[in-house]
């Protein structure tokens, strides 16, 4: 490697090593992004609370009421409210749902083939409005199932949950923030470090000397490629370590991937570096585009398909997108080399496509 | 031949006008000087002189050869360095050097031996393990400018290198330079605002908007000034500075440190001046003939 080259990588270590504000992006902050988000985001409901008002008073009823107490879905936090005070309830949070069990409910059960109650549920969060409807009606079919043996079902599903058998939400997210925190430290890293340099004036320096404008990114580009693999490492244990996040796939391939994405982020805050001036800006730019496009396009919570075509193609042009399906397939389904070509090939394309055209972009003057 | 050579430069940021058609040679071993205020241009010919600004309309000729198609040539053979401070605060004295050298590839032995040398007549010896962040301001220019000898250009340029620093280091980093023009013959572009550093070149170059008004021997350029000069000590030197200056007389004021210095055109005498100051009622100490120093000639070329 030629000596312009290794000397601007030794002093870019030199630059990262005793700078506590680089350092801070590169070891503190993917770790407490991980865990807030870790812990924050998930899809889990639990404790939703619920108001039953019995009218029937009966064992039947208290039996069903039993049966919704003694999940940890539901809390009841009101009971036997009348009517008229479900609206206020709803109004002042206390609960988000209704149930309500009429008097004829045990006589009911015994004579007619369809027994009603009524439930009320506020579905100003349709999300929750849909998974509370669907909890009640699994144990509706369970007290029926135990109360009226003679029913015949016209048939019996038998679930069998593969790749994430207790349906653990952190084995899903865990891996999606990691493709998030990478993306923003790597680019964010690069970003800064050159536009620091045209903030200090030491660009208008080193400009006017043999060095070439390719030795410059390059070597800005390669320490950073380290030290974001690293930070990879370090969250990508703490994901499986911490929140149990299963590695099925090879640890390797995982490694190599992840290089590969490092790569694309850090082209990516080159970019970046090349339009901006002033740090700030830089950090701006990057934030804003990488976490937003990230979480709404790249199917970390939304599964790309359901969205409307136009958003499908744009989200191709986002790396996580792709990197999010190769950590998942490794971690979670143990996917090697030959089922994620394609996505490989899409993050080496994007990377070559960001480095090819922040080299073009970079200027060679102060114009 | 001469290093540098500057024909005709024209440069314009949108539509304003920085530098108007600058003409001027760089001639080995000697220290150019461009002396002006801040916005008369100076800085806009030094980067555009190091291929950092690419001019409107003129050429730049490094060693004969034009800048424009090919500006890597000038910029690995030249030291520049800028207006700002623009080592790297983080990197400690001798890592600035270092890094420095390793960019315009000083084999390894001569570099060595080179950073001795600047430690030397520096005197940054003692200093190679502090970081740059950490150094007074005089200190942080001889740095700089060690830096740019590293790799002992045949031209140095420098950007108002004495800007903010302390009259004493001011002086020793003038010696250096010149230390540097008479021994090795280097060839000195440099800028300053400050008057008194014009005595410290060969030949100076007076700026004002955009354009050199006239480009001599400090010398050459005093004798320029031919009037009979007078500097007015008084207590209130302003207040006579604006009466003479408003009233429509034919003598030229200008404010000085020491007090108002008033040029006699040629059909007035001595005389006629004192009566003039009595007429006015102005209240003066002393009135005194002196030699015209370059600010006096830099005034007058600058009313026109």
């Amino acid at each position: 490697m030629n000596r312009i080259l290794l000397s601007i990588i030794r002093k870019e270590f030199h630059h990262i090593l005793r700078d506590p504000q680089t350092l801070v992006i590169i070891i503190i902050q993917p770790i407490i992004m991980l865990f807030l988000y870790g812990y924050a985001i998930t899809l889990d409901m639990k404790q939703i609370e619920i108001a039953i008002t019995d009218y029937s008073k009966t064992p039947q009823s208290r039996q069903l009421i039993h049966q919704i107490e003694s999940t940890s879905f539901f809390k009841v936090t009101a009971f036997d409210i009348p009517e008229r005070g479900f609206d206020r309830l709803f109004k002042e949070r206390k609960a988000r749902c209704a149930l309500i069990i009429p008097s004829d409910f045990a006589r009911s059960l015994h004579s007619k083939q369809n027994t009603k109650i009524q439930l009320l549920v506020d579905a100003s969060d349709p999300n929750a409005a849909n998974y509370i409807y669907k909890y009640l009606l699994q144990i509706n079919a369970r007290f029926t199932f135990k109360n009226n043996p003679h029913l015949v079902q016209p048939f019996l599903m038998e679930p069998r949950i593969l790749y994430n058998p207790d349906l653990k939400a952190h084995n899903f997210f865990v891996p999606g923030l990691i493709a998030i925190i990478m993306l923003l430290i790597s680019s964010l890293l690069t970003s800064i470090a050159i536009v620091r340099e045209k903030e200090r004036g030491t660009m208008e320096q080193i400009l006017v000397s043999p060095v070439r404008p390719l030795q410059i990114l390059v070597g800005k580009v390669i320490p950073y490629i380290l030290i974001a693999f690293l930070d990879g490492v370090l969250i990508v244990a703490l994901g499986h370590l911490w929140f149990r996040v299963p590695i099925i796939g090879s640890g390797l391939f995982l490694a190599a991937t992840l290089i590969l994405y490092v790569l694309t982020g850090l082209s990516f805050g080159l970019l970046v570096s090349t339009i901006t001036d002033s740090q700030r800006m830089a950090m701006l730019t990057t934030l804003m585009a990488t976490i937003l496009p990230t979480i709404m396009l790249s199917g970390f919570i939304f599964p790309v398909a359901s969205m409307p075509k136009i958003f499908q193609y744009l989200s191709i042009t986002i790396p996580a997108t792709h990197f999010l399906e190769i950590i998942r397939g490794i971690m979670l389904k143990g996917n090697g080399l030959a089922d994620l070509t394609r996505q490989v090939l899409f993050l080496f394309g994007i990377s070559f496509f960001l480095l090819l055209l922040s080299v073009k972009k970079f200027r060679t003057t102060l114009e | 031949m001469d290093p540098l050579e500057i024909r005709n430069l024209k440069k314009s940021y949108g539509s304003v006008p920085a530098v108007k058609g600058v003409s001027f040679n760089l001639r080995k071993g000697e220290i150019l000087g461009l002396i002006g205020p801040d916005g008369a241009g100076k800085t806009t010919i030094i980067r555009s002189v190091v291929s950092l600004l690419l001019a409107d309309e003129g050429e730049i000729l490094y060693m004969g050869k034009n800048i424009r198609d090919n500006p890597t040539y000038i910029r690995s053979r030249i030291g520049y360095m800028p207006q700002r401070f623009s080592l790297y605060p983080d990197l400690t004295v001798e890592e600035n050097l270092d890094f420095f050298g390793d960019l315009f590839q000083v084999p390894k032995q001569k570099q060595k031996q080179r950073k001795e040398e600047l430690y030397a007549f520096s005197h940054l010896g003692p200093f190679k393990k502090r970081r740059a962040a950490d150094l007074s301001g005089g200190m942080k220019q001889k740095l700089a400018l060690s830096c740019m000898l590293i790799h002992q250009p045949d031209v140095l340029i420098l950007d108002e290198p004495t800007f903010g620093v302390d009259p004493v280091s001011r002086h020793e980093f003038w010696e250096i330079l010149k230390t540097q023009s008479r021994r090795q013959g280097t060839s000195i572009l440099v800028t300053t605002a400050y008057m008194d550093e014009a005595g410290q070149c060969d030949r100076v170059g007076l700026m004002f908007a955009g354009r050199i008004l006239a480009l001599d021997q400090p010398q050459e350029l005093e004798k320029q000034f031919t009037d009979p000069l007078y500097v007015l000590h008084c207590p209130q030197p302003h207040e006579v500075f604006e009466q003479i200056y408003h009233d429509d007389s034919l003598y030229v004021a200008n404010l000085f440190g020491e007090g108002v210095h008033i040029t006699l055109p040629r059909e007035r005498t001595e005389e006629q001046l004192r009566n003039y100051l009595q007429e006015k009622r102005l209240t003066i100490t002393k009135i005194e003939r002196i030699k015209p120093s370059l600010e006096d000639v830099f005034l007058k070329l600058m009313h026109g």
